[in-house]
């Protein structure tokens, strides 16, 4: 009789389900899955490294591709670990651009999460969905800082510029229509706040969208429920934060719990799961993007209501106006040794965090007393859940591997930094 | 009395002379504990309802050998002028004093709502050794496997201590201070022998913005004291 044995599949590096370059050694009894062994660091970029050997500012758009679907969550954290060691704060204006922008984040990274997942385990329309939502999001993006993605807009001492007073608008083009041309720009003829206003009014019934779409399916239940069971226990021992910490029935946000910048005097609710299987995890984002949606609003209300500077006029720190540089000797000084040696932090050593879309995204910076950081490390959510890899797919069939990769919400960028 | 300061006074009371506090930002709490002492310190922490750390937010490994070191002197100037910040510095130290590692764990009590920053130093440098926590924290377990590959800090007790963000067959701990930023060897697409091969680097290293430390008064009322180290 033929022996029986266990045999070893290797699963990725180039996987479209493996969200990155996750490479998988899975050992099979079967269709059973006994044991899991990620490898990861193929992505690996050496940030921290390239951060001691840099200006303090000039890591900021490192900050961006580390978790690239949630760009200023992250450089919030690195900012915000600075000014700690500087012993600054941000104007409040500043601070609620920064809340209203890490909230777009949240959305821009739960959309991503939404639709790769759902994509991953069979359900195609919501990816399509998903991003209709995520591109108007970008635009904001772009809108205050120039670029879609990779934006290096918060700095120490606030954020570079402050919300412009009108949102760009489509130009004219061969390839598109007059029609299409107004339809497009109809939403973009006021300022960017008028334009995310609309988007906050717009996006509860985008989410019900997308809820008519899974909540109930068949299918989509059948994927989910009982996948992927953390309790609570294990999921603080295991490190787990954020919404696999929340899918657990734990509720615990950083936001709420320790609050930082504009976040405590923003009126939101924490929603928690109840099994923490997967199906939970992922009512818990759904309900974190209309939670978001709420805090979006507030920050518009306010910044409506409320102008101001949106960064600070100390500037050893921060970069003098050009005007001023024109007749000012000293501006012409200070712009001149920030953009070249920049600006020396006291010694010492910071811990900050915030709650980023993937859970606790934290920056533990030393500093002795120089321009750079003397070591920087990035404590990304991502890395903690992959590491409990083995733990939650053991027992689990070969397909579920799959889904529980989704509910991680795995973005190798800040898994390998 | 604060919320840290009496979670200071409640640790000190508690671990006694195992620990030692560290100074730190008037936001934050630190204490050092000597790698004999780790372990139990650990599960007083997490055990004892006082404290209830039940979570290991992060553990990373330091490099302290270029620590307070400045690569262009700004204080006085020689008599050919600045430096141009791009002399090597001084080669590392003997290696015998024991202190140039260190691994700083920061725990999270979820139940308490408090954080608290724990540093080890490790004992010896070659290979720098500390025990490991994965018996305290299961999270534990891959935060040690990258800071035993990019600082080469061995934990005792590990059950799976392999490296975990460089390549295969890499050689070398890249994060600490004396590997150089461009790293040793580079790749490259041999058409003649058909495969990729391993090369010395043939970028020369260079610094671009040079490390300055200067002394500002401006800062010094924020920390509590001046600290030693960090």
């Amino acid at each position: 009789m033929a022996e029986i044995r266990n045999f070893t599949l290797n699963f990725g590096p180039q996987h479209p389900a493996a969200h990155g370059v996750l490479r998988l050694v899975l050992e099979m009894d079967g269709e059973v899955i006994q044991k899991a062994d990620p490898h990861i660091g193929l992505l690996h970029r050496a940030t921290e490294k390239l951060a001691e050997t840099k200006p303090f500012n000039q890591s900021i758009g490192y900050m961006d591709r580390l978790d690239y679907v949630s760009m200023m969550c992250s450089e919030h954290a690195y900012v915000m670990a600075i000014e700690k060691l500087l012993g600054i704060e941000a104007p409040l204006r500043a601070q609620y651009i920064r809340v209203m922008f890490d909230e777009i984040t949240r959305i821009l990274n739960h959309l991503m999460w939404l639709g790769s997942h759902g994509l991953d385990i069979g359900a195609m329309t919501v990816f399509l969905y998903c991003f209709r939502e995520r591109e108007d999001l970008m635009d904001c993006y772009e809108a205050v800082s120039g670029t879609r993605m990779h934006a290096t807009y918060y700095r120490p001492g606030g954020v570079y510029r402050d919300l412009p007073e009108q949102m760009p608008q489509f130009q004219p083009s061969p390839w598109r229509k007059d029609k299409e041309l107004k339809r497009l720009n109809e939403r973009r003829s006021g300022s960017l706040l008028d334009f995310i206003e609309d988007f906050t009014d717009r996006f509860p019934a985008c989410v019900d969208e997308y809820e008519t779409l899974l909540t109930d399916n068949r299918i989509w239940k059948q994927r989910t429920v009982g996948i992927g069971v953390v309790s609570p226990e294990r999921a603080l021992a295991l490190g787990f934060t954020g919404p696999m910490l929340r899918g657990s029935g734990l509720a615990w946000d950083l936001r709420k719990k320790q609050p930082y910048d504009g976040y405590g005097k923003m009126d939101f609710d924490i929603p928690v799961g109840v099994n923490g299987d997967c199906y939970d995890r992922y009512l818990v984002r759904i309900e974190e993007l209309r939670q978001s949606n709420r805090i979006i609003r507030q920050c518009v209300d306010w910044l409506r209501a409320n102008p101001g500077p949106v960064m600070l006029a100390d500037h050893k720190v921060t970069p003098p106006s050009r005007e001023d540089m024109k007749g000012d000797m000293e501006a012409l000084i200070h712009h001149f040794k920030l953009f070249t040696e920049g600006y020396t932090v006291p010694a010492g050593e910071a811990y900050a965090a915030v709650e980023a879309p993937k859970g606790e995204f934290g920056i533990w910076l030393v500093s002795d007393g120089a321009n750079k950081p003397y070591r920087l490390k990035c404590r990304a959510p991502g890395f903690a859940h992959l590491a409990a890899m083995d733990e939650m797919v053991a027992g689990h069939m070969l397909a579920d591997v799959v889904a529980v990769i989704g509910t991680m919400d795995i973005v190798f960028g800040e898994i390998d930094r | 009395m604060s919320r840290i300061e009496s979670l200071a006074v409640a640790i000190e009371a508690r671990l006694g002379a195992r620990v030692r506090r560290l100074p730190s930002l008037p936001s934050e709490l630190a204490f050092e504990v000597g790698p004999a002492q780790l372990t139990d310190v650990c599960l007083v922490l997490r055990d004892d309802p006082e404290f209830a750390f039940e979570q290991l937010v992060d553990l990373a490994g330091i490099d302290y050998l270029h620590h307070g070191q400045s690569e262009w002197r700004t204080l006085s100037a020689t008599g050919s002028g600045f430096s141009r910040g791009v002399s090597r510095r001084a080669a590392p130290g003997d290696g015998a004093s024991g202190d140039r590692f260190a691994v700083t764990s920061h725990l999270l009590s979820v139940s308490r709502n408090q954080r608290l920053r724990l540093r080890c130093p490790c004992i010896g440098d070659e290979p720098p050794m500390v025990d490991s926590l994965v018996d305290v924290w299961p999270s534990a377990n891959w935060f040690e496997r990258e800071a035993f590959d990019l600082f080469g800090i061995v934990f005792r007790g590990h059950p799976d201590l392999r490296r975990i963000l460089t390549d295969y067959g890499f050689i070398g701990h890249p994060f600490r201070k004396d590997f150089p930023l461009s790293g040793h060897v580079e790749v490259r697409y041999d058409p003649e022998k058909e495969r990729v091969v391993y090369e010395p680097v043939s970028i020369e290293p260079r610094v671009v913005v040079p490390k300055v430390i200067r002394e500002d008064n401006r800062y010094q009322p924020i920390l509590r004291e001046v600290p030693d180290r960090g």
